[in-house]
């Protein structure tokens, strides 16, 4: 079974090089590219239901001896977020291919988009199953450098000036990663991540708070965690919508995990929880009023998604294992919801050739079927029952009443704020773009001239038809994000589990027999 | 273990320089800033190694406490590669911001400078002011200097200059489909 576990990695670089081979063949593209990443998911669902019932997986990469070579690791956590992000790489790539196939990609030199696209799964791949803290930094660089393709993609003017900020941004992150690792190596004398959490007990408290805080600040860039995620609103909305999508839904969720990694198993004795819970506050509350003062749909959805990722870093703030869990569930839905809400705004970007809430009007008429597609993501990322965003804010909020300290309940009531607030800022995008009628009086105009004219909301695209792939991505998605609302108790299940099981740890002992080296 | 403070020394100016340079706003100068981090952070993985010694796999004969440590000079390695994959990357980005806007500097994002104007005729907006004053030093030193070292070609100054570069549809105006982008921009559907 560990056999299989390199493959997930293997396998989308396999594919990425194939497509370089035939860049011009775009349909051989396609479907190798397609096959990868089937091949890519339904590995990690036989990886899952293993590590679920036998517990985690361990390789040892050329069979040295742990921990002197390369380990991956696949637990719970590791093998969900592999399923999670292989779904959503498939439906977006699905997405794309309808997107390329309207276009006749006359303007996008699309012989690069699948093979990047292809390494940056891989990049995610490898982050999500490193064993050790240089391997995960390796995933990091291979998303990242496949991520400045693509979001660089074409070349043109606006996306070269988002790209710059976003590359200069991660490169700083990047720089920093790497010194943390060279810090924590000249410490400990190692970068297996299960033999520095054993090791680290035997630091002063004041070396583990800077190389924790090392750590923490490199991924908290990437994770776009206030007040390091000035950078995402910027570059993210510029880019080709499927591209859009996959960033907001998976890039900044490894930073994510990185930081779980990182307070569950590295840093157990050293406390910044409460650095944490100030940090997760003020993600939920600033991250949401921006996304209350945009005009434009990609930007309002940008910053819904720095947020809520305050609701991530508040349930590792917590600190038990219930929270841990929690969070896992929230990231599961949070990748999906916000990934399905990137799409539904391309389609609405063909459908009226623009994304500015103020422009856009009369679409519940026009194309009912959109209509839905927004509205069910919308309020599931509101967090309004019965959605998975209800559940996980309250298997969040739960685990904080349980800790029961004035901190948790300030988080709590800042939670449900922040909820309330994404509900506004998403209902008032639907009310102005699908509600409102065509021919509305200068009374309507008037009342929402305080969004202004923001520029980003005044680029206008052609209206184009929305080929049926591309609503079929869409639809797919939005079934997704309902079926974690159905299957939300063994799900949630599941994810308390791989809690329980980060929390608990593991020692290098056991390590080795996972790998079957003892 | 016993470390070189010269190597020390170097690192940290390396860091301080390459941070410095990094806040710049023209890009040429953000290049040289991440490949001085780049190197500034490589020394740290070789001064972490320790005191250099014999190669590991010299003669097999020698003793493990006299052999370099090989694992950091395995991840400088490493490091060094991506620095180098990713500064090509970031001098083809230069290149074509150059070829686009005749500027490499990083440009401010036009929907924060909106969001800015639109609260600006509060009094105690200080902020706006502030980085008004900023963006006006801030240029490449090349553009618009008359004693500009390369000659500035713009579109259009050659008549063979070509962009073949890809281009959104939206840049790509035919004259025929005036009408119709006139239409998409006000809003009304057809």
């Amino acid at each position: 079974m560990s056999a299989l576990v390199p493959l997930l990695v293997g396998i989308p670089l396999i594919g990425a090089a194939i497509n370089l081979i035939f860049g011009r063949r775009k349909k051989t593209q396609i479907v190798v590219s397609v096959a990868a990443l089937t091949a890519v998911l339904v590995l990690g669902a036989i990886l899952l239901v293993e590590v679920d019932t036998h517990g985690p997986l361990a390789v040892a990469i050329a069979a040295w001896d742990i921990p002197f070579g390369i380990v991956l690791y696949v637990d719970v956590l590791a093998a969900l977020l592999v399923v999670v992000t292989s779904i959503v790489l498939l439906a977006v790539l699905l997405f794309s291919i309808g997107q390329g196939a309207a276009d006749n990609d006359e303007d996008t030199p699309v012989s690069i988009f699948y093979p990047a696209y292809l390494i940056l799964g891989a990049g995610i791949f490898n982050a999500f199953i490193a064993g050790d803290l240089f391997n995960l930094y390796v995933g990091f660089e291979i998303l990242l450098v496949a991520s400045y393709v693509l979001i660089t993609l074409g070349g043109t003017e606006s996306r070269i000036r988002t790209g710059v900020v976003y590359i200069v941004v991660s490169l700083v992150s990047s720089i920093l990663f790497l010194a943390a690792i060279a810090m924590v190596y000249g410490a400990l004398g190692t970068v297996n991540m299960v033999q520095i959490s054993e090791r680290m007990a035997l630091l002063p408290q004041d070396t583990q708070t800077i190389l924790h805080l090392m750590l923490l600040l490199a991924f908290a860039i990437k994770a776009a965690v206030f007040p390091l995620s000035f950078w995402l609103p910027d570059s993210y909305p510029t880019a080709p919508a499927p591209v859009t999508a996959v960033f907001a839904g998976l890039l900044t969720k490894v930073g994510v995990y990185a930081i779980i990694r990182t307070e569950t198993q590295l840093f157990v004795d050293n406390d910044l929880n409460f650095l944490l819970m100030m940090v997760a506050l003020s993600t939920m509350i600033v991250g949401i009023l921006g996304a209350v003062a945009q005009a434009e749909l990609k930007r309002i959805l940008s910053f819904t998604l720095v947020s809520h990722i305050g609701y991530m870093i508040f349930g590792l703030a917590i600190n038990t294992p219930l929270a841990v869990g929690a969070t896992i569930y929230y990231i599961v839905h949070h990748i999906i919801v916000q990934t399905t809400l990137f799409l539904a705004v391309g389609l609405i970007e063909r459908r009226a050739g623009s994304t500015s809430i103020l422009k856009v009007k009369g679409l519940m008429r026009a194309a009912p079927l959109l209509a839905v597609l927004y509205f069910i993501p919308a309020i599931n990322l509101g967090g309004l029952p019965p959605f998975s965003g209800f559940i996980g804010k309250y298997a969040l909020f739960d685990a904080a009443a349980q800790v029961g300290t004035p901190v948790m309940m300030v988080l709590i009531v800042g939670g449900i704020a922040t909820s309330i607030l994404t509900l506004y800022a998403l209902m008032r995008a639907w009310n102005l773009s699908f509600w409102r009628e065509d021919d509305d009086s200068t009374e309507t105009m008037e009342r929402i001239a305080y969004l202004g004219n923001a520029p980003a909301a005044a680029i206008s695209t052609e209206r184009r038809t929305i080929p049926k792939i591309m609503t079929l991505a869409t639809v797919g998605m939005v079934a997704v994000t309902v079926s974690l609302t159905v299957f939300a108790g063994p799900l949630l299940d599941m994810c308390l589990r791989a809690g329980v099981t980060i929390t608990d740890g593991v020692s290098l002992v056991q390590l080795q027999e996972q790998a079957g080296q003892q | 273990m016993t470390i070189s403070l010269v190597l020390v020394i170097v690192m940290a100016v390396l860091f301080a320089c390459g941070v410095y340079a990094m806040l710049e706003r023209s890009l040429t100068r953000v290049l040289i800033g991440f490949l001085l981090l780049g190197n500034a952070a490589n020394l740290l993985l070789l001064i972490v190694m320790g005191v250099p010694g014999k190669a590991p796999f010299y003669d097999g004969e020698t003793d493990a406490a006299d052999m370099s440590d090989a694992l950091p000079q395995a991840l400088t390695l490493t490091a060094i590669v991506i620095t180098f994959g990713i500064s090509a990357f970031l001098l083809a980005l230069i290149y074509r911001s150059w070829q686009l806007g005749q500027a490499d500097t990083v440009i401010d994002d036009a929907d924060d400078v909106a969001l800015r104007t639109r609260t600006a005729d509060e009094p105690e907006d200080a902020m706006d002011e502030e980085s008004r004053s900023d963006d006006e030093d801030v240029t490449t030193d090349f553009v618009g200097d008359v004693a500009s070292p390369i000659r500035v070609l713009h579109q259009g100054d050659l008549s063979q200059l070509v962009d073949d570069a890809p281009v959104d549809r939206v840049a790509v105006r035919r004259p025929d489909d005036e009408d119709d982008t006139s239409d998409t921009q006000d809003g009304d559907r057809p």
